[in-house]
């Protein structure tokens, strides 16, 4: 599993650690065990995932406010199959967090249960966005609305397929003798901080887009 | 610290007043610009003064200061040895930290000033000549803008009429332009007039009502210290007070495809009487009846 | 929790010799170099592609190449000297190379990742360079790519532009990410962050610029893809879209981009000249201070480049004071160079020549920047070659004089041989002068009426234009020398040894070229990377 990781050498390491408590005041903490900055090296990622929202948001906005709405089109959109959306998505976030504790627990079976509760609320989500899409009046193309509406649900839509497939692949390795077990779970830790993020990123973007 | 010796004291003062009456020369002596031909060129050359004297200050005194130590402080053969363990020093520190902030804050605060008084801080929208043309853009709406309504009701920016109290020999001259590849067009909606050459008598304030139907092109007048953007779909403006006659060139200064360095127009200032004589001769109610 | 064994780590895994360059090596030092060669070529194909741009414009008439050639031309120059030259050399060359050592690591913390960001590099500029040759037309709309004209040029050259683009921004999210995990997290034990040489917090802070400002790039060209693909109306204002918004968004990145490119540029000299002077770095804390306000105002400035796109008084305004002020933290930075040089030894060698030069020079590009920040100057001189002036003041008299004192610095150590100093010494006169012969008569075309972008100019300017052409020719000569040395010293310079410069920095502590992991044993804890003149038991006192 280290493979990846770099080495510290691994006669400073033990030695060190006591003196880097002592020593170290600066802002972070010494790394404990490798998942520590791979996390973190993830929670970058998704600051920098999020900066492509907000340019999205940003653009979406500044339409809003500067450009005079065009014929045909509107701001009002259907709010109940969205609304329940919005529910199933926070509720998968429990659902998750849940897993992970069942995960830490050592309760492998459990953490698959809640793990695939997860999963099947990403996937209804997905099918209430498809069937949004469906429903609605106007195309991608149709006006400037319509083209920001399409681009932000469908790229946070891409956010909630790759989530539902990171938690199928964690749910697999969650199995006996997988790479998933109570002490090592660097995988559904990150796959869980993951979801969150788009789960934060959708609340956001209801507010911004349905209700505003 | 250690303490100053008056002889260093005395040489940094003359050294610095030195470096400053330099820069101030070169920034007011050394013509760096065109020609001043509008009421804001020469307010813009006195921004211009002012930062490259400052600019010219900041440079040289930062190039002898290096220049100096490069030679005052090289190393001579076979010296091995390391230079004074200085790390830091609070005072000095601090005071080049305040310097530039006084300098940037000076600057800012004039061009600031400086662009107030050539109408930059104009609420566009709300300004009554504007209403005018807003109304009156029948040559537009032909131009085949898709948004042209939308856009009609907005101006996006540019510099409103606020430098034009200097010169109020006369009303508002608006002129409509629209920039398409690769030309401007100007139309004068009072005579109807339509021409490809920009013609303003000198001291009558102009405003240009500007829009283009494919890219964004860019009005530029060198002579005039001016520039505005030209958008598709959002209106801008651009007012100005020519002051001297002659013919200066204007230059599309936004890339607009293959020809756009051949994008160029002429202005022609005349004085008020041959203006009148050029409106005379190019409008249609003259030719018809 | 077990720790790989260090020999399979790299050792046995990966190819060993020359052949490791080309391979997909998880070795910080490799993919360092990698970047460093792979960006060097991308410079001579930017420079030929600079070289007819000023070819065509020695003359005023357009006769050289087509017009729209032209703009392929000047589109191709700006995308690969900024995304295949500048930003992987500053960033992804010598940060890869040096920043481990900096903390006491023995690798980056994602080497595969960092791979990854690395072999994006090579296929994005192949892509970009062939887009003339594969679509038939490259993209002639600027580096800016503003549409609407993005959007009505021939659009397979503009899609393969933006694809690649995509992927170079890719690579430098990922750099990003891998530098900040890097230096935050897997600092050597008991090593503290004032401690680290300077170059770290710089590249902290572009870390820091990558990763909040080039996603935005990223979702924008994304949406303008749309645009020319899908035909979605973001941007056109046909369909009721709206440029300016383009131009915000694609400034959000672009801004910060500049302080990519240069701040960087400013750890490295930061690291030459105390070596070079024998002296401490001067004002560490401050150094650092500046750094990181860089980086703040660096993100809330970027309408400075639209002051004639028809944006609101106010925010013209607002953007003018923002934008004056960086130069208070920068100033704090050059202060303190010239202070570090004060009272020091200084050698005045290949590395030192190019590191003041681009004090110079940056200095002069600082204050021309300063004065475009001016709205009211800037109505003027926006979109002429004032501007083309300003920014090669500072990307090439600033950046790039210091990617060549870098060059100078760390090849012995890349190499365990010195380059040759005369060599270096004409490499240095000639890029001087081709330099400054090429960009300052830029200042005044641009004050007179040229604007930039043109194949055909007024013929009135025809002098001093081909004094910048004769001023690019120098350039390109310049680098024979250059060439020449690298060349003959790999192959039988003068051997530099572990450490010829006597520096302190740990990269140093080593040997050159350093071993697989670094350190043969344990990582040295430098906590002092710049206390020169301070131990007086140093075996070169004894000598003095
Ligand atoms: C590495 C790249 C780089 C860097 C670091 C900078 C740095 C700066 N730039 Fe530049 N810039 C570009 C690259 C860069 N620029 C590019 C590529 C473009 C054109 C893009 C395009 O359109 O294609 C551009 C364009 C550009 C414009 C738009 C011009 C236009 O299109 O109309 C402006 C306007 O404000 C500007 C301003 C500045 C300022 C204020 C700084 C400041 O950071 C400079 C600060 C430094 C100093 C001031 C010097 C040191 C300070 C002192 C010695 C202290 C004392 C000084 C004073 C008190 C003044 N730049
Ligand atoms: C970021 C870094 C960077 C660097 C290093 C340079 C380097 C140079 N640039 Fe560039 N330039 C830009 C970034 C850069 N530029 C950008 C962003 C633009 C704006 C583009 C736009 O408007 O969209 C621009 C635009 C630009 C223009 C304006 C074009 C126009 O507006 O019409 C000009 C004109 O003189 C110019 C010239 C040069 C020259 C002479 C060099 C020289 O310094 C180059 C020197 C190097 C060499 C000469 C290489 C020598 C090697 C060879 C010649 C051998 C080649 C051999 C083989 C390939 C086999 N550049
Ligand atoms: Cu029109 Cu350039
Ligand atoms: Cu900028």
């Amino acid at each position: 599993m280290t493979s990846t990781a770099p080495l510290q050498d691994p006669g400073s390491l033990a030695a060190d650690k006591a003196v880097d408590q002592a020593v170290d005041h600066a802002t972070d903490h010494a790394t404990e065990g490798h998942g520590d900055f791979r996390l973190f090296g993830l929670a970058t990622f998704l600051v920098a995932d999020g900066m492509t929202f907000a340019g999205f948001f940003a653009a979406y906005l500044t339409f809003r406010a500067v450009n005079p709405l065009q014929e045909g089109s509107t701001y009002e959109l259907e709010l109940l199959l969205p609304t329940i959306n919005t529910v199933l998505l926070i509720i998968s976030s429990f659902t998750f967090h849940r897993a992970g504790k069942e995960c830490r627990g050592g309760n492998l079976a459990a953490t698959r249960l809640w793990l695939a509760i997860t999963g099947g609320l990403g996937v209804a989500f997905l099918a209430g966005q498809m069937i949004e899409y469906f429903s609605l009046p106007f195309g991608l193309t149709d006006n400037l609305f319509a083209s920001t509406f399409y681009a932000l649900t469908g790229f946070h839509g891409l956010h909630v397929t790759l989530g539902v497939i990171c938690i199928a692949i964690v749910a697999l390795q969650a199995r006996k003798g997988g790479r998933i077990s109570a002490s090592d779970h660097f995988g559904l830790e990150a796959a869980e901080l993951y979801w969150h993020f788009v789960d934060g990123i959708w609340v956001v973007l209801y507010g911004i887009l349905y209700l505003l | 610290m250690c303490t100053v010796p008056i002889r260093t004291v005395l040489t940094v003062i003359t050294a610095t007043t030195a470096l400053v009456l330099t820069g101030l020369w070169v920034g007011y002596n050394v013509n760096m610009l065109p020609l001043d031909a509008s009421s804001n060129a020469p307010t813009y050359d006195a921004l211009f003064k002012v930062l490259f004297s400052i600019g010219m200050v900041l440079f040289l005194g930062i190039v002898i200061l290096l220049v100096y130590s490069l030679f005052r402080f090289r190393r001579r053969s076979g010296d091995l040895s390391d230079g004074l363990a200085i790390e830091g020093n609070l005072p000095l520190e601090i005071v080049w930290t305040a310097i530039p902030a006084i300098v940037v804050l000076f600057v800012g605060i004039y061009s600031y000033d400086i662009y107030e008084r050539m109408g930059g801080m104009v609420a566009l929208n709300d300004h009554s000549a504007m209403a005018h043309t807003a109304m009156d853009h029948s040559a537009m709406d032909h131009s085949g803008m898709a948004s042209g309504e939308v856009s009609q009701a907005r101006v996006w920016g540019g510099i409103g009429g606020a430098g034009m109290d200097a010169a109020p020999t006369g009303a508002v001259l608006p002129v409509e332009v629209t920039a398409m590849q690769f030309a401007f067009i100007f139309h004068y909606p009072d005579a109807n007039i339509t021409s490809g050459e920009l013609h303003v008598p000198t001291g009558q304030p102009v405003e240009l009502h500007m829009e283009a139907r494919d890219v964004i092109h860019a009005f530029w007048v060198p002579q005039f210290r001016l520039k505005q953007d030209v958008i598709p779909g959002q209106p801008t403006v651009l007012s100005f007070t020519a002051t001297k006659a002659g013919s200066y060139p204007i230059v599309c200064a936004e890339l607009c495809g293959p020809y756009h360095g051949g994008m160029r127009s002429t202005v022609v200032v005349h004085e008020p009487e041959a203006y009148a004589t050029w409106l005379q001769q190019n409008s249609p109610a003259s030719t018809t009846t | 929790m077990t720790l790989a064994n260090p020999s399979d780590f790299n050792g046995n895994l990966q190819p060993q010799g020359w052949l490791r360059y080309f391979s997909f090596s998880l070795d910080h030092k490799v993919i360092g170099l990698q970047y460093l060669v792979c960006g060097f070529i991308f410079y001579l194909i930017g420079g030929a592609l600079a070289g007819a741009i000023r070819t065509e414009l020695a003359t005023p008439l357009s006769d050289f190449m087509p017009r729209d050639t032209y703009n392929e031309v000047l589109t191709l120059h700006g995308t690969v000297m900024i995304f295949l030259w500048i930003v992987p050399v500053v960033n992804g060359a010598f940060g890869n190379y040096l920043i481990p050592f900096y903390v006491g690591a023995r690798d980056m913390a994602f080497p595969r990742l960092n791979a990854v960001a690395f072999w994006l590099i090579p296929p994005a500029g192949i892509l970009l360079i062939s887009s003339y040759f594969i679509a038939g037309a490259a993209a002639q709309s600027g580096w800016t790519a503003y549409p609407p004209l993005s959007l009505t040029t021939p659009a397979a050259g503009q899609v393969v532009w933006i694809l690649s683009v995509l992927l170079l921004g890719g690579s430098s999210i990922f750099g990003g990410i891998n530098f900040i995990a890097t230096i935050l997290k897997l600092r050597r034990p008991g090593l503290k962050l004032m401690q680290l040489p300077m170059y770290c917090w710089a590249m902290l802070g572009t870390s820091i610029l990558v990763v909040l400002s080039t996603p935005v790039l990223a979702g924008t060209l994304i949406l303008l893809s749309f645009d020319i693909i899908a035909h979605t109306g973001f941007f056109n204002p046909a369909l009721g879209g709206n440029v300016v918004v383009y131009q915000h968004l694609f400034w959000f990145y672009s801004h910060p981009a500049v302080y990519i490119m240069v701040l960087p540029a400013f750890g490295l000299v930061s690291e030459i000249l105390p070596v070079h002077a024998r002296k401490p770095l001067f004002g560490y804390t401050t150094m650092v201070y500046s750094i990181m306000a860089i980086v703040f105002l660096g993100l809330i400035v970027w309408a400075h480049h639209m002051f004639t796109s028809g944006t609101p008084p106010w925010m013209r305004l607002f953007f003018t004071i923002a934008t004056s002020f960086i130069a208070v933290p920068t100033g704090i930075k050059f202060f303190n160079w010239l202070a570090t040089l004060w009272g020091g030894k200084i050698a005045l060698n290949s590395a030192m020549l190019f590191s003041c030069a681009f004090i110079v020079n940056f200095v002069f590009g600082g204050i021309t920047g300063v004065a475009l920040a001016q709205v009211p100057f800037d109505i003027h001189v926006h979109d002429t070659y004032f501007v083309v002036g300003h920014f090669h003041y500072i990307v090439y008299g600033g950046t790039v004089f210091v990617i060549f004192a870098s060059l100078y610095h760390w090849y012995p150590k890349f190499t365990g041989r010195m380059l040759n100093e005369d060599l270096g010494r004409l490499h240095f006169l000639l890029t001087f002068i081709g330099f400054n012969l090429c960009f300052a008569p830029q200042h005044w075309l641009g004050l007179n009426g040229m604007p930039r972008r043109v194949a055909e100019y007024d013929p009135t300017f025809t002098t001093l234009n081909q004094v910048s052409s004769v001023g690019a020719l120098l350039m390109a000569i310049s680098t024979i020398p250059l060439l020449i040395n690298v060349v003959v010293t790999a192959l039988n310079g003068k051997v530099a040894g572990d450490n010829p410069w006597n520096a302190l920095t740990p990269e140093w502590l080593t040997s050159s070229p350093p071993p697989v992991e670094n350190w043969i044993g344990e990582a040295p804890l430098v906590t002092e990377p710049y206390g020169y003149g301070q131990h007086q038991d140093q075996p070169q006192e004894v000598q003095a």
